[in-house]
């Protein structure tokens, strides 16, 4: 099995969970990774101060759609202010592949636009580096 | 039909020794030349020998290094201006293509365009080729105009005919030849159609410099900018011919020490051709270093690196056919392309692409080719693109079309 494309990778690449639009919604924000063309846009339904439902859109590489993919369902329910706490770490971690450097931002798109929504900070979580 | 067995038209690999390197225990397979090339031992030789045996700063030093190092800088000039037909008085050198593309912009562009002028460029340009264009049409209230590229990845004159009839060009720039696309373009009817319309001209021969013979002289642009890194050469190094009458009359691009004729505490006058240009301490090690690699591209001779190429990029074409899921972008014959192919595998991401090709030790690029209004042209986020150098040969294309069938293997497509 490859390192990287594992099954599960594939799987959330090929069928991504949370994904199209949702309407109405409370929170939005998009973005993209211009090195490799990525795009990600996200919608978000809040209750009671936590993410009650959300749907990423956009294409790109399979890490970055499978990173959302991955991520959505760890989004959903949390806190709207535990958001802007999470790291890249957390994301590689939950991700269980090894990142290179070069695919890093791939990966953290997700958790850059989640932020951007949540907290207006549209910087890349621990700098992309 | 070209068969798996003929032999490359060059054979010059062992030149270049980044190829002795294995990783993994595995050779190098370099398809990334547009991006930059490979440096044959002699370019290196010719860096090492210079900071060894030669380093002083060049033109106004009267002892022996500094005079051996002007002139092995300004004989490096010679050359480059003779590789592409050009003359030296009018043979710039700058830091790369970008540089002087921009030295056009503004020392050029400042002073002859205004209001109401157009800049027609081409939707296949690099943003090397556009961005120095929309800051000059910003900053003067000109109107920055583009010619279409049609879905086989051509242009057309007869729209370059409508745009120059509408009377406000005043520049027109063009690739010789696509990064992305590979699409050869006739350059020679540009040139002669905007001047006929009064409109001068740039051609971007990154691309080309590399891969064909170019006569800038034949050619007649007004402008002629490339990089040396894409030519064999070192980083750092690019060269703009312009043509004697504009450069004359031009103000100059960066003020500074060596482009100067004299200086006093308000007004300085200039230097001559092409030193008005070359502000500042120049690339000495860079220069020797394309002198070296225009000595050795000239030893294999260009008609045989374009034949070299052509026929890799035709059989590349063909194997490419035969991997389910590929869709080859641009011209359909070797004979209208560089040496550069783009392509898109259905299913797997380009960025994907180049991954899993790279566990094969296969370089390709992935991405917009710092061409994002092409791919947004193309209906595409990006593209894998796979590039020629003289050191490539058939195993190499052979080595890629293995890999694309393993990266279809692990996603399943």
């Amino acid at each position: 099995m490859d390192d990287l494309y594992r099954d599960y990778i594939l799987d959330h690449y090929k069928r991504p969970r949370n994904f199209g639009e949702l309407e109405p919604h409370d929170l939005e924000a998009h973005d993209h990774n211009p090195l490799c063309g990525d795009e990600l846009g996200v919608h978000i339904r809040v209750a009671d101060g936590k993410i009650v439902e959300l749907r990423f859109h956009g294409q790109g590489c399979a890490i970055s759609q499978a990173a959302a993919s991955i991520a959505s369902e760890e989004y959903v329910g949390m806190p709207l202010d535990e958001v802007g706490g999470l790291d890249g770490e957390w994301l590689i971690e939950l991700l269980g592949i090894p990142i290179s450097a070069t695919r890093r931002r791939c990966a953290l798109l997700n958790l850059k636009v989640m932020r951007g929504a949540t907290t207006g900070d549209a910087s890349w979580p621990n700098g992309g580096g | 039909m070209a068969t798996a067995a003929a032999p490359s038209i060059l054979d010059v690999r062992a030149d270049f020794p980044i190829f002795g390197r294995r990783i993994d225990g595995r050779p190098l397979v370099y398809l990334d030349s547009a991006a930059t090339s490979q440096k044959p031992e002699s370019v290196i030789a010719a860096i090492d020998d210079y900071y060894r045996r030669h380093n002083a700063n060049i033109h106004r030093g009267v002892y022996t290094l500094a005079q051996e190092a002007t002139e092995m800088f300004e004989g490096a000039r010679e050359r480059v201006a003779a590789f592409a037909g050009g003359q030296t008085e009018t043979t710039i050198f700058t830091r790369n293509a970008t540089e002087a593309i921009n030295l056009v912009a503004y020392a050029w562009g400042r002073e002859h365009v205004g209001p109401g002028d157009a800049v027609l460029i081409t939707q296949m340009e690099h943003h090397s080729n556009i961005v120095p264009w929309q800051l000059l049409c910003e900053e003067t209230g000109a109107e920055l105009r583009y010619l279409d590229v049609s879905d086989e990845g051509k242009l057309s004159l007869e729209q370059l005919d409508a745009e120059l009839a509408r009377g406000d060009v005043k520049l027109v720039a063009c690739a010789h030849i696509s990064n992305v696309l590979g699409t050869i373009n006739p350059v020679a009817e540009i040139v002669g159609r905007a001047r006929s319309a009064g409109a001068v001209t740039l051609i971007d021969g990154s691309q080309a410099a590399p891969q064909m013979p170019i006569d800038v002289g034949a050619l007649g642009p007004d402008f002629y900018a490339w990089t040396g890194h894409k030519a064999l050469g070192p980083t750092g190094i690019g060269v703009l011919h312009g043509r004697r009458e504009l450069l004359e009359r031009m103000r100059p691009f960066l003020g500074g020490g060596d482009m100067i004729r004299t200086v006093d505490f308000q007004r300085s006058t200039w230097n001559d051709l092409p030193w008005k240009f070359e502000a500042g301490t120049s690339m000495v090690a860079e220069g020797v270093g394309l002198g070296a690699a225009v000595d050795y591209l000239t030893g294999l001779q260009m008609e045989s690196v374009r034949a070299h190429e052509r026929e890799l990029v035709g059989y590349a074409l063909e194997r490419l056919r035969e991997v389910a899921g590929v869709r080859v972008i641009g011209p359909r014959t070797a004979e209208e392309r560089g040496g550069v192919i783009s392509f898109e595998l259905e299913g797997i991401h380009p960025h994907d692409v180049a991954d899993l090709v790279n566990r094969e030790n296969v370089c390709i690029r992935a991405g917009h080719h710092c061409a994002m209004p092409l791919m947004r042209r193309l209906g595409v986020p990006a593209t894998a693109r796979a590039s020629f150098g003289p050191y490539n040969d058939r195993s190499d294309v052979d080595a890629l079309i293995g890999a694309l069938a393993q990266a279809r293997q692990v996603f399943g497509v």
